[in-house]
């Protein structure tokens, strides 16, 4: 190759010009893998040797008391805390922890946070319009224009959390459940391979609750899901597979069915309710 | 006991015989004795030989010998034309002169210039008369005298003082004169080309000694000059010890200045969240105090300084308080605005002063122990007011430790910052709890300006000067953390002072002030963060 | 707000855009003919005194703007924007300073004054250049911009936020004025820079030239509000509040944060920038006080007052304190501090929408061209 073309590779000499977006390689199945993952704070192991790996396509339930890591889980998987050792793979291609929380949300992993966490000050359409994939450099967020196309995509959104007609509102004026599923409609917008739900359904009616279950189970298989919940009736009527947390650590795993009735899930449970 | 009992009837046995004593010494002295006769000499002479007769009058043990030289070193030794009578000017303002006679001692009153014969002096024999008074200091009984003495003598010593020198060690029972003394001979007879006694010099701080040095260094002896060369490089690096020492005293106690200032926004900033811009003229407000005590109480600059300890306190505590009800508690959890909302007030009390007072600097006397200085060595000298502020400085950060762990308020503190909700559903009254922690934090800020008013100048600006520097302080020591201030204070003060050499005070500054942003930007929490999940809300 | 427009072309659709820029435009005519029209005895006649303070005010209002740019919409608190306003003036006031040639007091016609007096023998390289008007107007961009970029980059990639972020800002600007009170650092120490003859040719001390920097500074102030207003309306401006408001979240939907901060800083320091320049030939000196703590923080109440997030409200505190220090200063000197500072505690406590809060028939949102009008939305919910 000739110096000329190897210079005109500009991608190559300014590293922002790098293509980021490599597709995600799930050829093994799995899209998630964590392997042995420790992390601790002033000495505190809130993540303790903990494995884990999420297949394509698939609805994980994480179940398990409170410390148990959860969330901490999440904000390693985000890129929000780095581990002390241990790696996490998006993939087979993707090593998690060399990535910022931006590049890992633009590889296709969405969040939502255990607080509802929308942009109260925008309106329930500029929301979803901002978490919507596209070109989230500066430059072209500031000339973007609002296309037909964009508008359907949020439509549809809007349609799916039943929202429609709040549409233009701040969401700040959202009530508490509405803000959950603004959050759920903004990860959706981003068109994740995985997403990781904190709480989804915490201070939702039983009404509500029934729907965000229909909308996280019609999501699996197209996508990945997530689900950490604290309600045990939620999981178990959406959960195929769960993974019971225990001090940083994975205690059981398997279907509701087989986690309830294990012996040191019960004991976990029973001693801390006792 | 005994030994008590024993030294108060032997010091009471002293006490009685002391004038006795006195007067046997006053009896002792005849009349028309030999006095008349060296003072004769000394006047008669040619310059040349004056030197000789000062020797003898100073061999002479005659306890007047000081009195004399002193006056003829001032050129107030004096002969009355008439009489031949030996006198001593006392007061040369005026035609009449105010005399006392040389050998009694008695006041003459007051004679005419015209009839007095001055015996003149030139500076060859002034030189030579300080050592030979230094010389005769040696002798008296107070140690502290001789020992001043001996170090005047040093470098000037000759051959006739170094006999005497030599005589006087044999006797000499205190240390430091003998140090001292043997030191002043080592010198002379290095300067004679005693290599041996170039060992003796090695080490020593005395300017005097390293002069020597030097100038045997450069001579021809090539033993001498090696021996030197060795002595002088042992010296410089003592020297180097005593500057790092010094420069670490300054920095520590530029470093206790920032402690003081900054451990109170410690409080207010790290613990309550509260940004208090008017937290530098809380300060102000505690240097104020103090001179408006030490106005009250005129002529007692000291008892004023220690009254204004707990006032300084309390007027920058209720100054605080007012702040807190009449501001911040209506800015909960509106940080930014917290900060423009007490600027205002810093400007409102900076103003108050201005008018009130006056937009002039006040004086606030230091009292007279806290002058002067503690000299360590001779290349080294701790000044006092710098002393007592650092020793301050950590009183008042032992006290507020102890507060804030040992007490019931520093307990609620505590539980108030890390879960309001909680604490105040287990009884503790959160917004007492706020009250008081704000009180404390501007009281303490009250005690610095207490400290401030001691070293800088007591002004309407006083405040400003010191408040980016303590919010620098408690950034970088690490929001909410009382021993991150006092470790970040500490070391600000000794970077800034290490840098001052080569850079200048306003450059070091600067150095400071942009190492602090860089470093913020590495560990935006400060050198000691809180960790965990609470640090990030 | 969803336009399907050119980004350039949204602010000019905005009524409260096209009312600023209306009243701005005509109050700039007004003055101009009371200038120019009205016989100077007339109780009418606006001097060229008081040209120079509106230039002075205009000044101000723009630097507000771009204060209000970070702060009221990426929540940013720059306690320092004073710095780059200085910057920007010290660009301006160094090309002026060449511009002088031999006229000084020392007649050196390669050297200023100062120079001249600190017995300097040749220009510093940093001063090389500035006899060029283009280059010292570039760099009245790049002198404040770069420095945003420098501190911004430093700061935003550490996520330095919230009140950390406006502590050292202030220790920024801070460190600058002692450095540029320094005489080494060659920009004339303490004194600054002044004794100013002429800008581009035209006599600085002439009516004409002040009323040309008066209009240069309110089409300067209009070109600004414009700028600021495309980014503020533009998706960016969206993601900017988003970042004001949950940082985080903004973050885990795919926004570099920090980079999104950096851009919007430094074209704000880059108006603050414009601003020193234009103020610094009106008032005819640049010197360290600039740089002064107290200097920009006052800038920041300026914006409180007006209205955060509104930059019409940042326009209004600006000439709204302003004029009233002339006043104060004027009639009751020592009376200005006790009211700036009682400004600060009311604005904040009592009013901390500010002014515009209390005009809300400026804050409703224009109409898009949204296929659903925003008042369906309202009457379903209501």
């Amino acid at each position: 190759m000739s110096i000329m073309t190897e210079l005109g590779r500009r991608d190559r000499v300014f590293d922002f010009l790098t293509p980021t977006q490599s597709p995600v390689d799930v050829r093994h199945g799995p899209i998630l893998y964590m392997e042995d993952v420790s992390v601790s704070f002033d000495g505190f192991k809130a993540i303790n040797n903990l494995n884990l790996t999420i297949d394509d396509g698939e609805l994980r339930c994480i179940i398990g008391p409170n410390g148990a890591g959860k969330t901490t889980m999440m904000d390693i998987i985000t890129g929000k805390t780095r581990p002390n050792t241990g790696s996490v793979w998006f993939g087979s291609r993707h090593n998690l922890l060399a990535m910022s929380e931006p590049d890992i949300a633009t590889l296709g992993i969405g969040r939502k946070f255990q607080k509802p966490t929308v942009f109260e000050a925008l309106t329930v359409f500029e929301n979803l319009e901002l978490a919507m994939a596209a070109d989230k450099r500066v430059f072209p967020t500031l000339t973007a224009r609002m296309t037909g196309e964009t508008r359907d995509r949020i439509d549809e959104v809007l349609t799916m959390i039943g929202l429609t007609a709040l549409r233009h509102r701040d969401a700040g004026i959202l009530s508490h459940g509405q803000k959950q599923w603004l959050e759920i409609g903004m990860l959706l917008m981003q068109k994740p391979r995985l997403l990781l739900v904190d709480e989804p359904v915490a201070g939702m009616t039983e009404q509500e609750m029934e729907r965000t279950a229909e909308l996280l189970t019609s999501l699996a298989g197209k996508q990945s899901v997530v689900v950490v919940e604290h309600d045990m009736g939620f999981v178990r009527s959406i959960a195929r597979k769960v993974t019971v947390l225990h001090q940083g650590s994975v205690l059981a795993e398997g279907t509701m069915d087989q986690v309830s009735n294990d012996r040191k899930v019960i004991e976990v449970y029973l001693g801390e309710g006792a | 006991m005994s030994i008590i009992r024993s030294l108060t009837q032997w010091l009471f046995v002293c006490c009685l015989a002391l004038p006795l004593m006195a007067q046997a010494q006053a009896e002792s002295q005849p009349a028309g004795d030999n006095g008349q006769a060296l003072l004769q000499a000394l006047a008669d002479s040619s310059n040349a030989q004056k030197g000789q007769v000062l020797s003898d009058i100073a061999k002479s043990g005659d306890e007047r010998a000081r009195d004399w030289l002193e006056a003829f070193a001032s050129g107030k030794l004096s002969r009355v034309e008439d009489s031949g009578q030996f006198v001593i000017v006392l007061e040369n303002r005026g035609r009449n002169w105010k005399v006392k006679d040389a050998l009694t001692g008695e006041s003459m009153g007051e004679i005419s210039r015209r009839d007095l014969d001055n015996i003149r002096i030139n500076n060859a024999l002034r030189r030579e008369l300080d050592g030979i008074l230094s010389v005769i200091d040696l002798t008296v009984d107070n140690a502290d005298t001789r020992l001043e003495a001996a170090r005047a003598i040093r470098g000037r010593v000759d051959e006739a003082m170094a006999e005497r020198i030599t005589t006087l060690l044999e006797t000499e029972s205190d240390d430091r004169v003998s140090d001292v003394l043997s030191e002043s001979l080592a010198i002379y007879r290095v300067e004679q080309g005693d290599v041996a006694s170039v060992a003796q010099l090695s080490g020593s701080l005395n300017t005097e000694a390293r002069a020597a040095l030097t100038t045997v260094a450069r001579g021809d002896d090539p033993a001498m000059v090696k021996a030197a060369n060795e002595a002088l490089a042992s010296i410089e690096q003592k020297l180097k010890w005593n500057r790092a020492a010094e420069t670490l005293y300054f920095g520590l106690s530029l470093g206790s200045v920032l402690v003081l200032a900054a451990i109170g926004l410690a409080i207010t900033f790290g613990v309550m969240g509260v940004i208090n811009m008017a937290h530098g003229e809380l300060i102000m407000l505690g240097a104020y105090t103090t001179w408006g005590m030490q106005q009250l109480l005129p002529g007692q600059p000291g008892l004023a300084l220690l009254l204004s300890i707990p006032a300084g306190f309390m007027v920058a505590a209720l100054a605080g308080i007012a702040i807190e009800r009449s501001v911040i508690q209506f800015l909960k959890g509106r940080p930014l605005e917290t900060l423009l909302a007490t600027f205002g007030i810093s400007l409102i009390l900076q103003q108050l002063v201005r008018t009130v007072i006056s937009p002039l600097n006040r004086t606030v006397i230091t009292p007279e122990w806290m002058s002067g200085s503690i000299m360590v060595n001779e290349a080294l000298s701790l000044t006092l007011n710098r002393l007592y502020i650092i020793g301050f400085a950590l009183i008042v950060f032992a006290g507020l430790m102890l507060i804030m762990r040992k007490t019931r308020l520093g307990l609620e503190v505590r539980a108030v910052t890390q879960n309001r909700a909680m604490a105040r559903s287990m009884g503790i009254k959160a917004t007492k709890v706020d009250i008081m922690t704000f009180a404390l934090g501007s009281g303490v800020a009250g005690l610095a300006g207490v400290a401030l008013s001691q070293i800088t100048n007591v002004g309407p600006n006083l405040g400003q000067n010191y408040i980016i520097d303590s919010f620098m302080v408690v950034v970088f020591g690490g929001v909410g953390n009382l021993w991150g201030t006092l470790l970040a204070g500490l070391s600000l003060g000794t970077i800034n002072q290490l840098l001052e050499p080569w850079a200048g005070a306003v450059l070091a500054k600067i150095v400071v002030l942009v190492f602090i942003i860089l470093f913020i930007q590495k560990r935006p929490r400060g050198l000691f963060p809180q960790k965990g999940r609470a640090a990030e809300g | 707000m969803q336009s399907s427009q050119s980004f350039l072309a949204r602010p000019f659709t905005e009524r409260s855009t096209q009312l600023f820029l209306g009243i701005l435009f005509a109050a700039m005519a007004v003055v101009t003919v009371l200038h120019l029209a009205v016989p100077e005895g007339s109780a009418l006649y606006v001097s060229a005194y008081t040209i120079t303070l509106l230039g002075k005010y205009l000044c101000y209002a723009l630097l507000a703007v771009a204060v209000d740019l970070v702060w009221g919409y990426l929540g940013i608190l720059s306690l320092g924007h004073g710095a780059f306003f200085a910057l920007g003036g010290y660009a301006m006031g160094m090309y002026l300073m060449r511009q002088i040639g031999d006229r000084g007091v020392y007649g050196n016609p390669d050297l200023p004054d100062f120079m001249v007096f600190l017995n300097w023998q040749e220009l510093p390289w940093y001063w090389q250049g500035f006899d060029m008007a283009w280059f010292a107007f570039i760099m009245v961009l790049l002198a404040p911009g770069i420095l945003a970029l420098v501190f911004g980059f430093l700061a935003f990639r550490s996520r330095v936020t919230g009140v950390y972020l406006s502590i050292i800002t202030q220790a920024l600007t801070f460190a600058l004025m002692l450095a540029f009170f320094r005489n080494e650092m060659g920009f004339g120490g303490n004194n600054g820079l002044t004794d100013f003859k002429d800008i581009l040719g035209f006599d600085l001390r002439t009516d004409a030239t002040r009323m040309g920097l008066f209009l240069a500074t309110g089409v300067a102030l209009a070109i600004g509000y414009v700028i600021c207003r495309i980014i503020v309306t533009s998706k960016l401006g969206r993601v900017s509040v988003a970042c004001r408001d949950a940082e985080a979240r903004t973050r885990f939907l795919g926004y570099r944060v920090e980079r999104v901060q950096l851009f919007v800083f430094a074209v704000s320091a880059m108006l603050a920038g414009v601003a020193g320049a234009l103020y610094v030939p009106q008032v005819g000196i640049i010197n360290p006080s600039e740089f002064s703590p107290l200097f920009s923080i006052e800038i920041v109440v300026w914006v409180a007052l007006g209205g955060r997030a509104t930059l019409y409200g940042a326009v209004i505190g600006a000439l709204l304190v302003n004029y009233a220090k002339t006043v104060f200063t004027g009639v009751m000197p020592d009376a200005w501090l006790f009211a700036l500072g009682a400004l600060f505690v009311l604005v904040t406590v009592f009013l901390p929408k500010g002014i515009a809060g209390l005009l809300p028939s400026l804050k409703k949102k224009p109409q898009d061209d949204d296929s659903t009008p925003p008042s369906t939305a309202k009457e379903v919910t209501a």
